[in-house]
C-alpha cells in the first residue's frame, strides 16, 4: 500500500475504478455524483485506461448499455444517483436475471419529491427487489477497497450478478480525507480477469434474457433469488481474502463495542462513523449502548444480524429512508419480520432521520438513545420534526 | 482534534482553502477532513465550509456547529451573517478587513480572541484580483499554527500552476500582515 494521500472521495471512486482494469463505463453524471463521471471520463480521456467510456444520453440508456457491454463479456461499471437511479429501475432486475456482473457506484441522495438534492438513503431502498447485491460503505476508504472487491464478487462464478455499491452522497462523495490506495500490481493480484459463463458475438450467436411463460417463470425467480442467496458466502470469501491481502477486514456486519451492551444503535452507511463517536461518549458517562452497522443490504445477512443483536434489550434502528404509509423504515422492518419468532427478541425502537441531508450529529445519537429508552410502545418516529 | 468554519461567498474559493488546508495536513500525517456546508452552488450567495485536522483518524461526519476557529473571506458578510455563531469560548476569529478591530467588535458584540488583516488589499496586489481565500489561509497558518506553512506548498503548486507563486506571496504577506486585535 502507498502512503495516506488527502482526495475527495467521489475522485478516488473514479481512482479506484480506474485500477479495476474496466473495458467499458457508460455513466450518465448526476449531483452528487458527477465527480465520479467526469474523473473517470478524464481517466479513460488521458489514456490511463483501456477502455470505452460511453457518453449515453440518460440513466436508463447508461444501465442498457452496460447490459449489452457486459453480455459480450466485457468488465463493466457505471455510477448514478437518486433520480438516475430510480431511472435505470426498470432494466435493474432484467441484469440480476440475466446474470450480468456489472458493478455500480451510487451516490446515495433523496429521491424527489419535493426536489432534493442531498443524501439519504431513499434511491437505494427504493431498488430493494431487483436482484442486486447491495453493500453500504461507510467511509472513504471503504469505497475504494469495496468498489475493488465489488468486481470480484460480481464476475465470480459462483456470483455472477450485478453489485451495487452505496456512498452516503456528499457525506462521502464530497469530503476530502486521507486515503490508502493499492497499487496496480496489488490490484491485479487481488482481482482476476472475467471469465465469462457466456459470451455474445455474432460469429457465435445465442439469446439472452429470453421471455419466459407461467410453466418456467416461478422456477426462473427461484433461481434468482437462490443465487443472490448463496452468493453471500462467496461474498464473505472474498472479504476474507482482502482482509488477508491488505490487513482490512470486512463482514456484513460490522459491530462496535456491542458485546454485552444493553442498548444497540443499529446504523446503515456513513452515519456509523459518528454513531460510533456517541457510543464513546455514552459509554464514558456509564451507559451499557453499543453499535451495529449494516454494511450488506442484499443478500440480508440474517445470520449475522441475529448474532450481533443477541442478548440486547433494546435496539434502536436509524432508517435513512421512508416506507410510506408502512410500519416505519425498511431497515427495521426487515428487522422486526427477522426477529418476529425469536424468544426474548428486543424492543426495537425506530427512527426516521438524517432525511434528505438533514444532519445527524453526535448529539442526536445520544437523545436518540435516551428517548428510546423512555420510549413505552415500538411505534417509530419521525427524529427532530418541528412541529 | 481542531475545527476550523470559513464563511465567504459562492465563487469566492471557500471550498478551495479547505481542500487546500485539507490536503496539506494529510500531506503532513495528519488526518484531515475538508467539506463544503452541502448547498446549491449559488455564486455570490453566502457559504460556509469546514475543516478538521487532527493527529487521530477523525470519526465525525457531520456539520462543524462548535468551531474552534471561524475564518471570514468577505468583509461584507459581517453583520449579514452570524459569524461568531457556535464559536467555543476562547476560539478564534479571523476577519479579512479593512476596517479597525475595536469597529467589528462594535459590530459584532463580540469580545473574544479576534485576528484582522486587510487580505482582499493584499490579493489586489498579489493576484491581481479581489479574491482572498488562498491569501487568508496565510492569517490562519500564522494564528493557528494547526500546520507548517511549507506543506501548503504542493497543494498550492498542484492546484495554481503557472500562478502558484503569486498565491504563494499573498499568503505570506498575510502571515507577516495579520495581527491580533486588542
Amino acid at each position: 500500500m502507498g502512503k495516506r494521500i488527502g482526495m475527495e472521495v467521489g475522485i478516488a471512486a473514479a481512482e479506484a475504478v480506474g485500477l479495476c482494469n474496466i473495458d467499458v463505463a457508460a455513466v450518465y453524471p448526476i449531483t452528487p455524483q458527477s465527480h465520479i463521471a467526469e474523473h473517470l471520463s478524464d481517466i479513460v480521456h488521458d489514456g490511463r485506461i483501456d477502455a470505452e467510456f460511453i457518453t449515453v444520453e440518460s440513466e436508463h440508456s447508461s444501465i442498457s448499455a452496460c447490459v449489452g457491454a457486459s453480455a459480450t463479456g466485457a468488465r463493466v461499471y457505471t455510477a448514478t444517483s437518486s433520480q438516475g437511479l430510480m431511472y435505470m429501475h426498470e432494466v435493474l432486475p432484467i441484469v440480476a436475471a440475466m446474470r450480468l456482473p456489472v458493478v455500480m457506484g451510487n451516490a446515495n441522495r433523496a429521491i424527489a419529491g419535493p426536489l432534493n438534492i442531498w443524501n439519504d438513503h431513499s434511491d437505494i431502498m427504493n431498488q430493494r427487489d431487483c436482484g442486486w447485491i447491495v453493500m453500504h460503505a461507510e467511509n472513504g476508504q471503504e469505497v475504494i477497497d469495496m468498489t475493488i472487491q465489488s468486481f470480484k464478487i460480481a464476475e465470480h462464478p459462483d456470483v455472477m450478478l450485478p453489485t451495487v455499491l452505496n456512498m452516503d452522497g456528499f457525506q462521502l462523495t464530497h469530503m476530502i480525507e486521507p486515503l490508502e490506495f493499492p497499487t496496480q500490481e496489488e490490484v491485479n493480484k487481488f482481482l482476476p480477469d472475467r471469465v465469462p459463463f457466456a459470451t455474445l458475438h455474432p460469429d457465435k450467436p445465442v439469446s439472452m434474457g429470453c421471455f419466459n411463460m407461467p410453466e418456467i417463470f416461478t422456477e426462473t425467480m427461484k433461481v434468482k433469488d437462490t443465487a443472490l442467496i448463496n452468493s453471500k458466502k462467496t461474498i464473505i470469501k472474498i472479504w476474507n481474502e482482502w482482509g488477508k491481502q491488505f490487513g482490512r477486514y470486512y463482514k456484513p456486519v460490522e459491530t462496535y463495542k456491542s458485546k454485552g451492551a444493553e442498548t444497540l444503535i443499529l446504523t446503515v452507511g456513513s452515519m456509523g462513523e459518528t454513531a460510533s463517536v456517541a457510543v464513546d461518549e455514552m459509554k464514558k458517562a456509564g451507559k451499557s449502548v453499543g453499535l451495529v452497522k449494516l454494511r450488506l443490504w442484499r443478500p440480508f445477512p440474517l445470520e449475522e444480524l441475529r448474532a450481533a443483536i443477541k442478548g440486547c434489550k433494546t435496539l434502536v434502528v436509524m432508517d435513512r429512508s421512508v416506507t410510506f404509509g408502512g410500519i416505519g423504515g425498511p431497515v427495521a422492518t426487515e428487522i422486526k419480520s427477522l426477529i418476529f419468532h425469536d424468544k426474548d427478541r428486543p424492543r426495537i425502537i425506530n427512527y426516521l432521520m438524517g432525511l434528505g441531508g438533514r444532519d445527524v450529529t453526535v448529539e442526536d445519537f445520544i437523545s436518540m438513545v435516551e428517548r428510546a429508552a423512555k420510549k413505552k410502545d415500538e411505534t417509530y418516529e419521525f427524529y427532530g420534526v418541528r412541529e | 482534534m481542531i475545527e476550523i468554519r470559513w464563511h465567504g461567498r459562492g465563487g469566492q474559493g471557500a471550498v478551495t482553502s479547505v481542500e487546500l488546508l485539507a490536503l496539506a495536513a494529510i500531506e503532513e500525517g495528519k488526518y484531515a477532513q475538508g467539506f463544503p456546508a452541502f448547498g446549491p452552488e449559488r455564486r455570490g450567495a453566502p457559504i460556509m465550509a469546514y475543516n478538521r485536522v487532527a493527529e487521530k483518524p477523525i470519526k465525525i461526519r457531520s456539520g462543524i456547529y462548535h468551531p474552534d476557529v471561524v475564518v471570514v473571506l468577505d468583509p461584507s458578510l459581517v453583520g449579514l451573517v452570524n459569524v461568531t455563531d457556535g464559536l467555543k469560548p476562547g476560539g478564534l476569529l479571523i476577519v479579512n478587513t479593512s476596517k479597525p478591530a475595536e469597529i467589528l467588535r462594535e459590530q459584532l458584540k463580540y469580545k473574544g480572541k479576534l485576528a484582522t488583516v486587510d487580505a482582499t488589499c493584499i490579493a489586489r496586489e498579489e493576484l491581481g484580483v479581489p479574491i482572498a481565500n488562498t491569501t487568508m489561509l496565510g492569517a490562519v497558518m500564522k494564528m493557528t499554527k494547526v500546520l507548517n506553512m511549507e506543506s501548503l506548498d504542493g497543494p498550492i503548486e498542484e492546484r495554481f500552476g503557472k500562478v502558484a507563486n503569486k498565491n504563494k506571496n499573498a499568503l505570506k504577506m498575510a502571515y507577516k500582515d495579520v495581527k491580533l486585535a486588542k
